[in-house]
């Protein structure tokens, strides 16, 4: 039995964000808020890359995927067009979020961040809680889905550190303003980058309001069985993939996580600058940007 | 004429004449593996031994006594008829021996080159007793794997029995998974395969590196399951995709294999584990193998540390594999540390003897105390303490004891940890109902069945970790229970 995986549409949502909706109808069957697949786009040489699920419609069979072009296989994902097929997509993977009824929730996004919280942001709305959203970006093009937060929060924040959109802050400024009402918000969800999120982690520790994160660490199998996604929670060794993504961020070692996730840095940036090269070569036009 | 040749001429003509006595048998010089040169396969990655000729393989099968009461058919966990098929190719019957090992067998070119035979078969080989040394032993795994490369049929496929209307689905595609396949399609049943990779093959594809079993080896028996009508289902991670209940429950699935394999890799606990060049053994060999990263930038996409210095903790197969690979990519140092003394060494005795042809450093009775890294992170060597050997502890080996103020530090940039596995979490966290040990094994029943109804499993996730052959041996259980259960089951 082979599963396609067509692309059935495909937009861009900023310079470096594209999002597609693609056939996986095993995954979106069984896919719950806050799980993740992985993907790969070539049998044989390709590299194996965790992705959230942003988004499903189980009648067509179809999963959402966000992704930011960061290095050469998210960048030849880009490229890919409609109708055009992604080679395997395993999952749904890791826990499903812990969905019930807070109280107020405060969501959190960072950049390509927001993909993966919508979803959570989402089926906690569902759940009867009151979304106070925050999203940040370096700079306007780089606030992605600001209309999907808009419908389901009840309050919006949006930051930029330019200030080309929303209020001129980092993301952390509004949450220790929130964190500080009274009553203050039941639950913190913040995703983004791993410096975002600690410190988020150490806004709301010094507020007291329980914080989750969803871990985005490099990773192969996906199944518990490398060990290559391991991070530090509360002096002990998890594993993202079966014990996470979602964690409490107060207890995640952030500084041991960020270092890890840029072991290939060097080598990631030469398979880069080769597939920018390659596509300048058969002539693909707008080039990738190196450096984010 | 060779030597050999000329040997094996004298050999045969004595046996028409008068017949070989155990003196004369005993006189055939054992014969030896040949093997790639040792300099040049540091840095390729094909098959370091090369298989027996004919001639060899004759010789080394003449040397075998034809005993009596068989000692070394004990030795086999899946009891192949070694003297009959050891006769059969002194007799140069080549396709004789063949179909005698299928019959318990179905992956002898697999077994033949990665089974434990110094600890199996070959140890309690008359011929090795007489030697006082288990390598003088007829060498059967060798023999094994002769048999398998000479067949060039290959393309035979086992018949398959009609179709019985009942669905058998298999969880995992190692070993034992492919031998329930296998069999239980032979019954007739309508067989899936389901692996959470994109590969086929378990530990076979991701684990064990192609320069000591072909990848070609183990893609011909996922074919021969393909042509037999087994269906196979790549990226399905049961327990996430479907759980076992819905696959029974809803697709319509009559009974179940789990055969998932080891998971979660052992660390040790110590200061500097999630340092940056700090890998589990299976992520570095799945890395390097499933993925190809020794092509890293020549067209695969997944990367792997550029080591120059290595260290690699543990004594085992596994540990062997990873050092071996860290040459092959181009590490200019590699260092085996192994608490215990050689002599208990899990490994098999031909790769830690081919490990040393490679240059590879046997650091033994040391342990790390701790991995040193940077600023950003990076390994830069590790603290190690020296042992001594004390008591026999449960195991019978005897204790490594640490050494106070032995401390010692080398200069590394990666640690590769292969001090084994647990159990895989995934199936026992979704399956409610199934019964684990407390290490969180799947607990099975002499018939490999487990707590539930129609579901069965064996291999590592069973036995913890186990070798090629015994989860085989499990497969051939499990299969022959599957499919009386499915006779009996309306
Ligand atoms: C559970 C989970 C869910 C994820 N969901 C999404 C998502 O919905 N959308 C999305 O865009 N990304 C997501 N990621 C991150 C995504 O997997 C990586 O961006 C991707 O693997 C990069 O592949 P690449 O070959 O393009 O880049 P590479 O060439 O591998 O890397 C380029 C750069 O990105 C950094 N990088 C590599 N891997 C990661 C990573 N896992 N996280 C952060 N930085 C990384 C590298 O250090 C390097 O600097 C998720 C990760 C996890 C673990
Ligand atoms: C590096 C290394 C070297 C070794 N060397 C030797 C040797 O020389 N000799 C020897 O006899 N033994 C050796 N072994 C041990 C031997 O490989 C194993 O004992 C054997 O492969 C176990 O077989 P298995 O049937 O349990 O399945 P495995 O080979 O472990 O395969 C299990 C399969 O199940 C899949 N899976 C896991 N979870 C799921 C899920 N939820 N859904 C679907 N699929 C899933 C996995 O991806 C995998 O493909 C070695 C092991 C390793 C790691
Ligand atoms: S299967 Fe393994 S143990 Fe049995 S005879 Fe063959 S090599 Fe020996
Ligand atoms: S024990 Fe050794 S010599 Fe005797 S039958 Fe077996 S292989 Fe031959
Ligand atoms: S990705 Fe391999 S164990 Fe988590």
């Amino acid at each position: 039995m082979n599963v396609s995986h067509k692309i059935l549409s495909k937009s861009q949502l900023s310079e470096n964000v594209f999002t597609v909706e693609v056939e996986a109808p095993l995954v979106a069957r069984a896919r719950k808020a806050g799980q993740f697949v992985i993907v790969g786009i070539s049998d044989d040489y390709g590299e194996r890359i965790p992705l959230t699920i942003a988004g499903v419609d189980t009648d067509k069979g179809t999963i959402r995927l966000i992704w930011q072009r960061v290095g050469k296989t998210t960048a030849e994902m880009a490229d890919l067009k409609i109708g055009e097929s992604i080679d395997y997509i395993a999952g749904p993977l890791g826990n499903p979020t812990h969905i019930e009824k807070f109280g107020t929730v405060v969501c959190v996004g960072g950049g390509i961040g927001n993909a993966p919280l919508l979803p959570i942001a989402t089926a906690m709305k569902e759940a009867g809680n009151k979304i106070i959203g925050i999203l940040g970006a370096r700079t306007k093009e780089l606030i992605i889905l600001e209309d999907e937060f808009a419908a389901i929060s009840d309050e919006l924040i949006v930051v930029t550190d330019d200030g080309s959109h929303g209020r001129k802050a980092l993301v952390t400024e509004p949450l220790q303003e929130i964190c500080s009402r009274d009553p203050k918000p039941d639950l913190a969800v913040a995703i983004g980058p791993a410096i975002m999120m600690k410190f988020c982690c150490r806004t709301t520790k010094q507020l007291d309001v329980p914080t989750q994160v969803s871990l985005n660490t490099i990773m192969v199998d996906g199944t518990g069985m490398c060990g290559g996604c391991r991070v530090e929670v509360g002096g002990k060794t998890k594993f993202v993939c079966v014990d996470g993504p979602e964690f409490d961020g107060h207890q995640v070692n952030f500084d041991l996580m960020m270092k890890r996730l840029g072991a290939y840095r060097t080598q990631e940036q030469k398979a880069s600058a080769q597939y920018a090269e390659h596509r300048c070569k058969i002539g693909l036009t707008d080039t990738i940007r190196k450096k984010q | 004429m060779t030597d050999d040749e000329k040997l094996l001429q004298q050999l045969l003509e004595k046996q028409k004449t008068g017949g070989l006595k155990p003196s004369d048998r005993f006189a055939i010089p054992s014969q030896p593996m040949p093997t790639q040169d040792e300099v040049e396969r540091r840095s390729n990655i094909d098959e370091v031994a090369l298989g027996y000729t004919e001639t060899s393989a004759r010789l080394e099968a003449m040397r075998c006594l034809q005993c009596k009461n068989t000692p070394c058919i004990e030795g086999c966990p899946v009891k192949i008829r070694i003297k009959d098929f050891v006769g059969a190719i002194a007799d140069g019957n080549f396709g004789e021996a063949l179909d005698i090992i299928k019959a318990n067998s179905l992956l002898p070119a697999v077994c033949g080159r990665v089974c434990p035979q110094e600890v199996q078969c070959q140890a309690p080989c008359t011929v090795g007793k007489k030697f006082k040394d288990v390598e003088k032993g007829v060498a059967v795994g060798r023999l094994e794997r002769f048999v398998a490369d000479w067949d060039k049929s290959g393309d035979s496929i086992p018949e398959v029995a009609p179709a019985t209307g009942k669905k058998v689905a298999v969880i995992g595609s190692g070993p034992g998974g492919v031998v329930v396949a296998a069999d239980t399609r032979r019954a007739g049943h309508d067989v899936t395969v389901f692996e959470a990779f994109h590969k086929p093959g378990g530990v076979l594809v991701y684990g064990i590196p192609e320069f000591r079993l072909p990848k070609a080896i183990v893609q011909k028996e996922i074919d021969t399951l393909t042509k037999m009508g087994v269906d196979i289902v790549c990226n399905f991670v049961v327990g996430r995709t479907r759980t076992i209940a819905e696959l029974m429950k809803e697709d319509g699935f009559d009974a179940v294999y789990i055969g998932v394999g080891a998971g979660l890799p052992r660390f040790m606990g110590i200061e500097g584990e999630h340092l940056v060049g700090v890998y589990s053994a299976n992520e570095y060999l799945t890395r390097a193998n499933l993925m190809k990263a020794y092509k890293f930038g020549k067209g695969a996409d997944t990367p792997i540390a550029m080591s120059k210095k290595v260290a690699v903790l543990g004594g085992g197969n596994v540990a062997m594999d990873s050092a071996r690979t860290a040459v092959r990519l181009g590490a200019e140092k590699v260092y085996l540390v192994y608490r215990r003394s050689e002599k208990e060494m899990p490994a098999r005795v031909e790769e830690v003897h081919h490990a040393k042809e490679e240059g590879i450093e046997f650091c033994i009775l040391q342990n790390p105390k701790r991995i040193l890294g940077n600023e950003e992170g990076y390994v830069t060597g590790m603290e190690c303490l020296k042992y001594e050997l004390g008591e026999p502890d449960d195991s019978g080996r005897r204790r490594p004891i640490p050494i106070k103020g032995s401390e010692f530090t080398i200069d590394v940039d990666t640690v590769i940890v292969a001090i084994g596995n647990g159990a895989n979490p995934l199936i026992g966290q979704t399956t409610p109902g199934l019964e684990l040990s407390k290490w969180g094994n799947i607990v099975v029943d002499e018939n490999c069945k487990t707590s539930l109804e129609g579901v069965y499993a064996g291999g590592d996730i069973v036995l913890g970790a186990a070798t090629v052959i015994l989860a085989m041996g499990q497969g051939r259980v499990a299969a022959a229970a599957i499919n009386e259960y499915l006779t009996g089951k309306a």
